[in-house]
């Protein structure tokens, strides 16, 4: 499968998630720039964490404007798999792949931690290796991820199967005390309606090795090669 | 010609710092009701510009903000 890796000014984990890919997956991935204004030859673009331009205006915006953000829409609507981690799930939004906006957490900190999630379908290219309803374990690492869509498109998504990742606790219970940043309805991700668009607050490049802790993030690259 | 865009959240929607503040005026004693904290975008621009198309392509989140032109 071959791999592009998303690179803005002010990304910071495409190293890393260039890293899984080449190292642990040995697939075959490739750096592509904010200047780039075609995707051809990929299967898969990955948009990584970081704070692209900075964070100015508002996350993702400055970076959705640019040729790579026309790019990914147009690589998107051939059909190509997108995936959007963090800063990238925030890009994914301010280009209306997927529904809904970021914003500042409820308690106006910058977290930094581990979270439990649910994995509300596992039927996407993104999530075939896991089990409906399975709890996994992947750090956070945002100031700006508070999940907000209208109510009334949050009942689209759920019965579209949109929803992809809930916060919750140990024993998978979602509800308030397992909300880390006031997302709307515990979502930590979500899916457009084709499925090939997925953007996720946690970062599961960060969690695809023994030695750093866990591994649940390995399922998720390991069902994009599924 | 001077033009500003105030960019604020919208209306029900939480607004964590705006609610900061409020708290802490009225922790001051002051009779303050809401505080919304939003902030203000400076152009500098020629006669006949179309602010209200840079605001709602590039500046403002419709989604989430509203905004007013001065």
């Amino acid at each position: 499968m071959r791999f592009a890796v998303c690179v803005f000014p002010g990304s910071n984990c495409d190293y890393d998630t260039y890293y899984v890919i080449r190292d642990l997956l040995g697939q075959e991935v490739r750096f592509v720039d904010h200047h780039t204004h075609k995707l051809s030859g990929f299967d898969c673009v990955v948009i990584p964490g970081g704070f692209s331009f900075g964070d100015y205006l508002r996350a993702g915006v400055l970076a959705s404007k640019t040729p790579l953000g026309n790019a990914i829409v147009e690589f998107a609507q051939r059909g190509g798999l997108v995936l959007g981690i963090c800063n990238g799930f925030q890009i994914l939004t301010e280009l209306h792949l997927l529904p809904g906006a970021l914003l500042r957490n409820e308690s106006m900190r910058f977290l930094c931690k581990d979270v439990y999630l649910t994995v509300e379908n596992s039927s996407l290219p993104f999530t075939k290796k896991f089990e409906r309803g399975e709890v996994i374990r992947l750090p956070i690492a945002h100031g700006e991820g508070r999940y907000y869509v209208l109510q009334e498109d949050l009942k689209l998504m759920e019965e579209r199967g949109q929803i992809v990742l809930r916060y919750c606790d140990e024993e998978g219970k979602v509800g308030p005390d397992s909300n880390p940043n006031g997302s709307v309805a515990n979502i930590a991700g979500v899916c457009n309606k084709e499925g090939n668009v997925f953007g996720l607050m946690p970062h599961p490049e960060r969690a695809c090795e023994d030695l750093l802790g866990y591994r649940d993030g390995l399922l998720l690259w390991h069902s994009l090669l599924a | 010609m001077k033009v500003r865009v105030l960019i604020l959240p919208r209306r029900g929607l939480l607004d964590p710092e705006g609610r900061a503040v409020k708290e802490m005026l009225q922790d001051e004693g002051f009779p303050v009701r809401d505080v919304k904290v939003g902030k203000v975008v400076e152009l500098d621009v020629e006669e006949g510009t179309d602010i209200r198309a840079i605001a709602e392509k590039y500046l403002v989140n419709p989604l989430v903000e509203e905004y007013i032109i001065e």
